[in-house]
This record gives structure tokens, sequence and C-alpha cells, in this order.
């Protein structure tokens, strides 16, 4: 009998979203005893419940398990394989790198001797994602309170409309659209910034136009939508009770936004953000179109110039040879890792605000 | 949309070229109906050809085997821009019938193309001849002119505002701004680079001490992506200057700078022009190996020296006998002076004449 109610309730948390999984060792374990236990059943059924012949009998039951197995692991499978062919294709361009890998500032796989370096492009990727979330989170979040709390209803879902089509357009209109637009006013607004804040070294000498800051602003045009639709998702899910008391306890909107909807939906918005991370990082097109594609560690955000390993592979693999493809294989390892690495911190961070979180609610 | 446009530009080109007072939609008809009465001996082979090899002249190539098509049916023939370096890979593994290259072939890469021509050897033809225009966007400044080393100095990064001594020294009576200049340069490697900078490092070797390839080596700069990526970062940005194909130039109508050559000339880019070095250049092969090597500090009056010369690769002897009509066929028709005239609508120079017979001569020749 207790192992039924058991079974059910981690059937319960293992199909709902990754996000809101909860107790993530002991889930897992009883998953693993679960999937352990199960060729032992037929045992176990004998001094279980009534109910469970009856389910050892039916063969869908199996045979979804089965198929759910599968497809789980198929997840496994494809990324044991993607890291195996990264890593067999990656290995001998390495070797044949007569630079330093992590930090010669040039990428010239090409020419014999082979010279290449992946630590300008990862810099460029990890500064023109964040820059990206710096612009993109305060706002879609500030949408996303709009349209959950303040917005009259009808405006609310026609605006969350609009904000899930800009999802749709593909990443190379807004690539060209930042190419050949929307450099102009980047490059006026670098002037200006240059001009009266040029005492911070962030914002540096020109020549303005295909930076940083044109790819971080295309790029947070990008994310906007993700994070925006995922966070009015959670903070519509906020219980009516808690704003309902934070009401009656005589809070103002903004208060009870700030005690109840806040709080509730911190989680949720930071795997909105870490999602949106993912998507600035990996993003190729736009920013191969956008950036100034050189390879120079530079925190001068304003100077035309930068580059990321996505954009650099998308630019360089047309006339790559043997090492080339090799060399730009190996950076794509390094964005493997490093968005690994992002995901694994998004998850430690979500397990503790959960907790957290939880016991407040 | 490109069509469009080389359609545009083809009528103006034909309109100019011909004097024809005005042009249908299809400009072929009458071309390939005079051609076929004057050379009566075109080869119309049956069967698939199959080719790769320099994007360069992958637009030139296509407006070959349209024409060539039409007046033979019944052909396939296919010709992949898949790069000069695999191309001639594709050549030497077999699995291409010419290949289409940036660069002759190497001292290391010839014996193994010959090998693959039983009885022959591996031939270089040169075939299209794409400019390489020098554009910028100045506001306020026309008719700019450069000298290589004042090229090579914007280009290394040595001289970095508009209004520069070595800038105003080419252009005594320009009005220069002290504007920063913007250096445009290819992100993605191609040949255009590697002709350019090839040019730089042979005419301002003392200014330009990086050596010539497809990946851009100076530091800074601006890259973009493409050709394209080059012409529309040159045509929305204020103070840029880059290099770019003459067709993608003219498409996008950007001011082209006039380019000093080894007689002390600065000369304007037109087919002559372009078409003036490529006669001035020498032969380094043997027969009818047309090896040329472009003396780019050419002393010929009003030669343009920014020139990109694209061979053809394909074997003297040893072809297939059912490809050999095939190749004669097309390559023949591209070394016609119809065909090379085909090309000015493009944004190539056609070959000079001299050249161009010396081709159809060797083309002639295959068996």
């Amino acid at each position: 009998m207790g192992d039924t109610p058991q079974r059910s309730a981690h059937a319960g948390t293992g199909g709902t979203p990754v996000a809101t999984s909860h107790e993530r060792p002991a889930g897992a374990s009883a998953r693993v005893a679960e999937r352990s236990g199960n060729p032992g059943r037929p045992d176990g059924g004998l001094g279980g419940g009534g109910g469970l012949p009856r389910a050892r009998a039916f063969g869908a039951e199996r045979a979804f398990r089965g198929l759910t197995l599968a497809a789980g692991s198929t997840v496994l499978i494809v990324i044991a394989a993607i890291a195996i062919f990264l890593i067999a294709k990656a290995v001998p361009a390495l070797r044949a790198n007569t630079e330093s890998f992590w930090t010669f500032e040039g990428w010239f796989p090409n020419d014999n001797p082979p010279k290449f370096g992946i630590g300008a492009l990862a810099f460029g990727t990890v500064l023109s994602s964040l820059l990206a979330l710096l612009v993109a989170v305060p706002v879609a979040l500030g949408i996303a309170l709009y349209l959950s709390h303040y917005a009259p209803r009808r405006l609310g879902n026609s605006l969350g409309f609009l904000i899930d089509l800009l999802a749709a357009v593909p990443s190379v209109v807004f690539g060209l659209w930042g190419r050949d637009y929307f450099a102009g006013p980047v490059a006026d607004l670098s002037a200006w910034l240059n001009k009266y804040f040029g005492w911070i070294p962030i914002f540096g000498e020109g020549p303005y136009g295909s930076s940083i800051l044109l790819g971080s602003v295309v790029l947070a045009i990008m994310v906007l939508p993700i994070v925006t639709s995922l966070s009015r998702e959670v903070f519509r899910q906020t219980p009516t009770a808690n704003e309902e008391a934070a009401l009656a306890l005589g809070a103002t909107r903004w208060e009870m936004i700030r005690t109840a909807v806040l709080p509730y939906g911190r989680p949720g918005v930071i795997a909105a953000v870490m999602l949106g991370l993912g998507r600035a990082l990996g993003e190729t097109i736009a920013l191969a179109l956008t950036l100034g594609s050189t390879y120079a560690i530079s925190f001068n955000i304003l100077e035309a110039g930068g580059n990321s390993i996505a954009a650099n592979i998308a630019n360089r693999f047309g006339e790559a040879n043997d090492t080339g493809r090799g060399a730009l294989i190996a950076s794509g390892l390094v964005l493997f890792a490093i968005t690994l690495i992002v995901n694994i911190t998004a998850r430690a961070i979500i397990y503790r605000r959960r907790e957290f979180t939880e016991s407040a609610a | 949309m490109k069509l469009q446009r080389h359609g545009a530009i083809a009528c103006l080109a034909l309109t100019a070229v011909l004097g024809l007072s005005a042009c249908g939609s299809d400009n072929n008809e009458p071309a390939g109906a005079s051609a076929s009465g004057s050379t009566a001996a075109v080869d119309c082979g049956k069967g698939t050809l199959n080719a790769q090899g320099s994007s360069a002249q992958k637009n030139a190539m296509a407006e070959w085997i349209k024409a060539y098509q039409q007046k033979c049916a019944g052909t396939t023939i296919n010709y992949e821009p898949s790069g000069s370096g695999a191309g001639i890979q594709a050549f030497i593994a077999g699995t291409a019938d010419f290949a289409g290259s940036d660069s002759a072939l190497k001292p290391e890469e010839q014996p193994q193309a010959d090998a693959k021509c039983a009885g022959g050897q591996a031939l270089n033809l040169p075939m299209v001849i794409g400019p390489v225009a020098v554009v910028y966007n100045v506001s306020g400044a026309d008719n700019l002119q450069f000298s290589p080393a004042t090229l090579a100095k914007i280009f290394a990064g040595k001289v970095t505002k508009w209004d520069d001594p070595a800038i105003k020294a080419d252009n005594p009576d320009a009005k220069l701004p002290s504007a920063a200049i913007q250096a445009v340069h290819r992100s993605d490697e191609s040949g255009t680079t590697d002709n350019f900078t090839k040019y730089l490092a042979k005419t301002a070797g003392s200014d330009w001490t990086f050596e010539n390839s497809k990946a851009w080596k100076a530091p800074g700069g601006v890259g973009a992506a493409k050709s394209d990526g080059v012409a529309s970062k040159v045509k929305s940005t204020d103070g840029t200057i880059s290099y770019v194909e003459w067709s993608y130039a003219e498409n996008s109508g950007l001011k082209m700078a006039k380019v000093k050559n080894g007689a002390g000339e600065f000369t304007e880019l037109t087919a002559e022009s372009a078409g003036k070095t490529i006669a001035g250049a020498t032969f380094e092969g043997q027969g009818n190996d047309l090896k040329m090597s472009i003396d780019y500090n050419t002393k010929e009056a009003g030669a343009y020296p920014i020139v990109l010369a694209t061979y053809e690769i394909v074997c003297s002897k040893g072809l297939a006998a059912d490809k050999l009509p095939l190749v004669k066929g097309l390559l023949g028709h591209a070394a016609s002076a119809e065909g090379q005239q085909e090309l000015v609508e493009l944004g190539y120079a056609p070959l000079p004449d001299e050249v161009r017979t010396k081709v159809e001569a060797a083309v002639k020749s295959l068996s």
C-alpha cells in the first residue's frame, strides 16, 4: 500500500516542467529507485495492496513507462554524442595550434602553422550576452508586471500577443535590421555616451557603429519576448489569497507586488532570465551581422569590433579547411561548456530560492 | 532580387556597350543567335558536367552555363561555388571535371592534379577578371584618390583620421573632415581579401607588414560579413573605406576611389583600365598553361592595378570522351569574345584580346 501513493506522487513531479520540480535529490533518487525496483515488482506486488495486481496486468502502463524512459534517455544519448563528436574533431586542431588556445587574440587556423585563440571570442560572447540581459531584463519584467497586474484585460491580452510575435521574427531579420538601420542611431548614442560619460572606461573612443553595444541591444530585443512571456505567466500564478491578504493589510498595489508577487515569482523569473541568457549565448547570425568581428579583448563597448563564438563560427566555416573546422568545433566545445556552467548555476539558484519561497509562502 | 538588380545593370551595360537602344527581358536571345551563327563549331556534348570552386566566378559561370545550355539543349552543367581550395581538392579527387580557382595551382598541387590527366597536364586558364574597387563614404568628400602607401597605412591602422596629411597629399583639392576612419574589412575569409592584401604587400611593403591571406590579418578595423555586408556597411556609415568586388560597388552605388598605379597616375576603375593590367601580366606557365603573374606595380598607362584573375583548372589531355565536348564547349564559349562581353554586365572585366586569344587557343587544344 505504501508503494502506490509514493509512485504516483513522483510520477506527478516527473511530469511537470523542470523549473518546478520539487526536492531534486529526493525526486531523482526516488525515480532511480523506482526504475531499479521495476523488475522486482511482481514479488513486491504480493505484499502490496489490492490494486497492484490489476496494474501489473495493464500492459499499456508498462509500455508508456518504457516510452518515457526512452524519451528521457534520448536526451542523454544526444548530448553524449554531441560531446564525443566535438571532442573528436577538436582535438587534432588543438594539437596543431601553435599559439595558446586560451590567450592568443586572432583566428588563423587555415594558415600554416595554424594560430587561433578562444579568449577574445569567449569574452565577447559573455560580455554581449550579459549586456543584453542587463538591458532586456528590467524592461521585460516591467512589461510582464504591467501585463499581469496593471493593464486592462483586453489590452493586456493583445499586448502579450504582440510580444510573443516578436519571438517569431527570424534572427537574421534582427541582424539585418541592426546592421542596416539600427547601426546609425547606436553610433549617435555612442558618440553622446562618449561625450558625457567618457570618463567611464567602457564608454571609450570610436569609431562607433558595429560595436558590442549594437550587438547587445539587438540581442536584448531578441531575448525580451522569452523573458517577458515566462515572467508574465509566473506573475499571473501568484495565489490570489496572497495578493488579497497583502491588499487587506493596507498595502498599495506596488507594495502588494513587492511583498506578494515578486517573492513568489522569483524562481520563475530567474529561470526565464537563464533561458534568455541561453538564447543570447548561442545567438549566431544576428551577431555575425552586427558585431565588428575583431579579435581583441576590450571593455570599450562603444568601439566598433567585438566578436562571439557563434558569430565567428558562422563567419569562418565557409572557407575553413580541416584544421579550420576543427578549430571552430573546439570553439563550439567552449560555448557548450559555458552554456553548461550557466545552466548548472541557474539550477542551483532556482533550487535554493525555491526552498526559501516555499517556506515563506 | 539579385537577378533584378543584375537585370537593371545588364540593361545599362548593354545599352552602353553594344549601343542598343532598348533591351527586352531576355538579353541572351540575340547574343546566342549571333554566336551560333559565327562559331558554328560549338561543341555540343550530351550529359552532365560537374565543376566546382571559386565563389568569385559564380555569377560568371552561371551566365556562361545559361548561354551554353541555350545553344546545346540536353546538357546539365553544375558549378558549385564551394571555394577555390575545395574546388582544387575535388579536381584532384576526381569529383570535379574542372575547377574554378582564385589562384593558379600551387607547385605542390600541380603534380597531384597532373596525375588526374592521363598523358597531359592540368592547365591554369585565366577566365574571369574581377576588379576590386576601393570604396568610401565620407560626407563632403568626392573623387578621392589614393596611393598604395596611403591605402596600406589606412588599412593597417596607422592613419586614423580623414584629414591626415597622407590623405591630403593624395587629395590636395578635397574637403576632408576631421573624422575617424572606419576601415572595413571582410570578417569571413575571401579571395578578395587575399588579393587586396597581396596588392598592398606588393606595392606598399613598408607600410603593409602583414602577409597576404584570405583572413584579415591587420589589427583593428571593422569586419563585415560577405561582400554584401561590406557594401551595406560602407553605404550606411559615414567615414568608412573598404574594398569590394566591382559588381557590389556598382550595385550599391558606392563611391569608388581612383588608385595610383606604377606609372604614377590615379586611375579610375573601368573594364578597360582593369583589362590593361591583365594585358600587362606575364605568363609563367609553359605552352598552354597560362598561369599569370599580375604586376600590381604596372607601369602601363591608364591601368587600374587591383585586379583578381581567377582560373579554370582543366586537363589538357585525358578527359573522358563524353565530358570533353562539354568542357570544350562551355569553356570555349567562356573564352570567346561574346562570352567575355557577357561578363561586363555582371561587374567583371573582360579578358583583353591578346590574353583571350591565347586562352581560346588553349581551350581548342584540349583533347
